[in-house]
């Protein structure tokens, strides 16, 4: 049996919802009360009972690979006619070969990009989504000085509809990279920048971003670096931050 | 992907099969990035997806079917257990303890497992919960209470029920 204090307050207790002061006054009372202490530690071994049979589901392998690769582009609709699945069978033969390479290199791309798209909404998600946080590009450049293996520049914001948040050390094929951060109305705008050669996966520039996308993105290669722009503003407003940052490296 | 193993745990326990679950999922990731723009920066990210499964899971036939059968007003009726129609023989083929848990889970109505399982699981705060859910706090704190009590109540049911049968069982093993 429980006592009549503890009984009401010993979930909230057990879930660390209790106000600082009286989970301290309450954690006093379990300690000297058998009834709630007995209580207290059934309750927790049901907590972690039902805490482990919870976690009881995984995704199969199959079914992340293909939520990843519709999150990077939505699949196009078939026609539904048999006929015309005859036909397209036929081509897939015959160029079959030719386009296997191709594919590959498309399939890195769509990867890339999805990785890309991750590390934007995992940071925005992120309660700190920048480690450097000023509007200052003579606060923010130095700040990656001796964390990233390349320097780069920012560019001037001045008369301009964009704003700097800050930045974040990040990484891609386990390579470091720059994460910066922009608004522009209420929009945020990743850029991310790596040194081209420590990229496991070769890019075109301007051949990433999907049609389908929910993201608008820019990808380019200078001065030895990769830079990606994405975000969910306009695709002129992405166009216009990476002319900015062309301009300024 | 953010979240994706936790999401389809939550959406597999909501749904009850796997080809449900994995539509659920993948309709959720499809509408988040659709919806990005309206996700606001500082707010809980976690919180938004959830609640854009969720609102998935109820909109769908799955969903609405288990909607359909939950009281109008499940926080003002006391909650009744579904008569069991277990016989001793199923309760001794359900040995381990884990099991009888994963059955009581799965046997508390939606309002209830979901709470519980965005408790205990995800380790949400109540007031993660209750933006997910889009309920208050107090009902958050309302349906864990029962949550936890039905599942008490089952689980004791079925312990007790068990060491009935064993102790028959051992009583016609005496007896051969």
């Amino acid at each position: 049996m429980v006592c009549e204090s503890g009984n009401a307050k010993l979930d909230m207790y057990l879930d660390g919802e209790l106000p600082e002061a009286e989970m301290r006054t309450f954690d006093a009372h379990v300690r000297s009360c058998h009834s709630c202490s007995a209580d207290a530690l059934t309750r927790l071994q049901m907590k972690r009972t039902i805490q482990v049979a919870g976690r009881r589901f995984t995704p199969r392998a199959e079914f992340r690979r293909r939520v990843q690769q519709d999150i990077a582009h939505k699949p196009q609709r078939s026609l539904g006619l048999g006929w015309m699945f005859a036909v397209a069978a036929g081509v897939i033969l015959v160029v079959g070969a030719l386009m296997s390479t191709y594919m590959g290199t498309r399939s890195d791309r769509g990867q890339v990009f999805s990785e890309i798209a991750d590390l934007h909404v995992a940071t925005l998600a992120s309660a700190s989504p920048v480690d450097v946080i000023s509007a200052d590009r003579h606060t923010v450049k130095p700040w990656f000085q001796g964390k990233i293996p390349f320097a780069f520049n920012l560019p001037e914001l001045q008369n301009s509809e964009f704003s700097l948040l800050g930045g974040r050390m990040t990484y891609l094929d386990q390579t470091p990279g720059a994460h910066l951060i922009y608004d522009v109305r209420k929009h945020h705008i990743s850029v991310f920048v790596f040194q081209e050669q420590s990229l496991r996966t070769k890019l075109d520039d301007n051949s990433l971003s999907p049609k389908k996308a929910p993201f608008n993105m820019e990808t380019w290669s200078q001065g030895g670096l990769r830079y990606f722009v994405i975000g969910d503003a306009s695709a002129p407003d992405i166009d216009s931050l990476a002319k900015l940052f062309k301009a300024a490296s | 992907m953010p979240l994706f193993d936790q999401l389809y745990n939550f959406a597999r326990w909501l749904t009850r099969n796997t080809e449900d679950a994995e539509d659920l999922v993948q309709e959720t990731y499809v509408k988040a990035l659709k919806g990005f723009s309206s996700f606001q920066l500082g707010t809980n990210f976690r919180a938004w997806i959830y609640r854009i499964l969720r609102n998935t899971f109820l909109t769908s036939r799955t969903g609405l079917r288990v909607t359909m059968t939950v009281p109008l007003d499940p926080e003002q009726d006391a909650l009744e257990l579904a008569v069991e129609n277990e016989t001793p023989e199923t309760i001794l083929m359900d040995r381990s303890n884990s099991q009888l848990v994963l059955s009581a889970i799965d046997d508390l109505p939606v309002q209830y497992r979901e709470t519980l399982l965005l408790c205990e699981v995800e380790e949400m705060s109540y007031q993660e919960i209750a933006e997910t859910l889009c309920i208050p706090v107090g009902t958050v704190m309302s349906r864990l209470s029962r949550a936890r009590r039905t599942l008490r109540a089952h689980l004791g049911r079925k312990l007790q029920g068990e060491e009935a049968v064993m102790e028959v069982a051992k009583g016609t093993n005496h007896g051969l």
